[in-house]
């Protein structure tokens, strides 16, 4: 295997309604920043890799025109996928392991705010039996909620800390759309939005931008004081119908926790991407963290939610810290799909 | 309970989507219908290699570097530099078939443009071709490219292969 390591991450400021600019306009100064800060230069990046879904913007192809923010001439050698930058980011990771490239630009862009992102997201299930019933992204996530409350793997009060906690954590994230939180006990006080969801279990809708570079071997280490080398990384799937799958337990995150070797040393950092309280609660069990490790101190997916990109801001996030020193070993997670269908699990560390 | 074998595959369900959206436009887009609703067309400049794109996204696509703020004010005529003409109806569109669907590189631009062309037989739409803008009369104005109805040819002499050889 070769070192692969996270260099440089920049995001955008993430907001509710971005009304000024479109999506190209949104991510280019992203791109640029993490390509500066990074010291690779433009012609050096040997493959782009971008996460998006035209299901946003409402236009087909509407990802090429992110392609316009990166400059592609001379031409460059590129791959999209219809997910969240976090797959885009392994994609460009096999890649390098290949041997084909030794850096590469990954991003995620996700302007939500055009349609209703809770409808939009119906379409992403079976097209002939679910989305025909359009059961809207939050309704979905409630089901689960709710399966878990009466099953007894967590508890409103355990999702309300959730939020409080992360949006307190957000305070100190400048990036962030929610930030502050009162008690959870004020927050239970709160009507539930979609029972048995209330408006703190839910992340926000937000248009942003990230962008993290990846770097291989003696690159990485020519160009970062402190790369985050990735130790391991796995994203695992089930099945897409909701109701051939455990609910009240992330078995794909378990697997590929395990795959990614999460448990062989402790975790000082966990940047989680859940979209709902609960849902953060399964991936923190299915992880395997234990009291030691600092969960979403960014606020994670609950204080910003861009569509496509906030898997990819969990692991700019956990390598940041590595970078910065605060940590030495962190992991990051990504979902994708509904109720926690896909997962992936990345694990860096500093050397 | 029937036989559902006997009555044979099911081969079509309704399911109808409907989705709305509020498009925002964004900054450069925005400069260039702010022009088209005043009946010009506006390019803005790479602040890298000087290219004018007209109906820029905001960037250069080229050096992946933002386009503007200035606008430059390029011509509603142009050169022909690819067509096709299209035979199949389509019901969002306003010309019947056959019409050319065309690319035009309009004087000044270092982009180009894609409209229809009119007011000439298909057989004689060629490469090189000159051709301007015919615009709806100005009181019906908006910020829409709708107010270039169609591009049509002009009595010039076909502009040289060399002149717009990089725009194919
Ligand atoms: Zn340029």
């Amino acid at each position: 295997m070769r070192d692969v390591a996270v260099v440089s991450f920049a995001q955008s400021p993430h907001v509710r309604r971005e009304q000024n600019r479109n999506e190209v306009e949104i991510l280019m100064p992203v791109v640029r920043e993490a390509r500066e800060r990074s010291g690779i230069a433009h012609d050096e990046i040997d493959f782009v890799c971008s996460g998006s879904t035209d299901y946003l913007a409402g236009q087909s192809f509407a990802f090429v025109a992110g392609l316009d923010g990166i400059g592609a001439w001379p031409p460059v050698s590129e791959s999209h996928v219809e997910m969240d930058g976090a797959w885009a980011l392994y994609e460009a990771w096999v890649k390098i392991q290949m041997g084909y490239a030794d850096t590469a630009l990954v991003y995620g862009f996700g302007k939500s705010s055009p349609g209703d992102l809770p409808e939009v997201m119906a379409l992403q299930l079976d097209p002939y039996v679910l989305t025909p019933l359009w059961p809207d992204a939050v309704s979905m996530a409630a089901l689960q909620a709710r399966k878990c409350l009466d099953e007894g793997v967590l508890t409103e009060a355990d999702m309300a800390a959730v939020a409080a906690r992360d949006r307190r954590h957000a305070e100190s994230n400048p990036f962030a759309q929610v930030k502050g939180s009162a008690d959870p006990e004020a927050l239970l006080a709160e009507p539930t939005l979609v029972s048995p969801l209330r408006k703190h279990d839910c992340a926000p809708i937000s248009d942003g931008a990230a962008a993290v570079i990846l770097a291989a071997d003696d690159v990485a280490r020519r160009v970062c004081e402190r790369p985050a080398w990735i130790s391991g990384i796995h994203h695992i799937v089930e099945p897409q119908d909701p109701g051939l799958r455990d609910l009240t337990r992330s078995r794909s995150t378990e697997i590929a926790a395990d795959k990614a070797g999460v448990g062989a040393g402790t975790v000082d950092v966990a940047e989680i991407h859940g979209p709902f309280t609960h849902q953060e609660i399964l991936i923190e069990k299915a992880l395997g963290l234990g009291p030691d490790t600092t969960v979403n101190p960014s606020g994670g997916a609950l204080a910003a939610n861009p569509m496509m990109t906030a898997g990819l801001i969990r692991i700019g996030e956990a390598a940041r810290r590595i970078q910065d020193g605060s940590a030495g070993r962190t992991v990051a997670h990504a979902t994708s799909g509904p109720c926690l269908q896909q997962n992936l699990v990345c694990v860096m560390e500093g050397r | 309970m029937s036989d559902e074998s006997a009555e044979g595959p099911v081969e079509i369900i309704q399911c109808p989507v409907e989705l709305d959206y509020t498009y925002t436009a964004g900054q450069a887009t925005t400069r260039f219908l702010r022009g088209v609703g005043e009946g010009k067309l506006l390019g803005q400049r790479c602040i890298v290699c000087g290219k004018i794109y007209v109906a820029s996204r905001g960037a250069c696509p080229i050096h992946g570097v933002p386009t503007g703020p200035e606008t430059v004010e390029v011509s509603d005529k142009g050169t022909l530099v690819s067509f096709s003409i299209v035979r199949i109806p389509s019901e969002n569109l306003s010309v019947d078939p056959p019409f050319a669907a065309i690319s035009v590189l309009l004087d000044g631009s270092d982009s180009t443009f894609m409209h229809v062309l009119s007011d000439c037989p298909l057989e004689e739409v060629r490469m090189g071709m000159r051709v301007e803008a015919v615009w709806i009369p100005k009181e019906e104005w908006t910020t829409s490219l709708k107010n270039i109805t169609h591009f049509r040819p002009l009595d010039e002499p076909d502009a040289p292969y060399d002149s717009y050889k990089e725009h194919l």
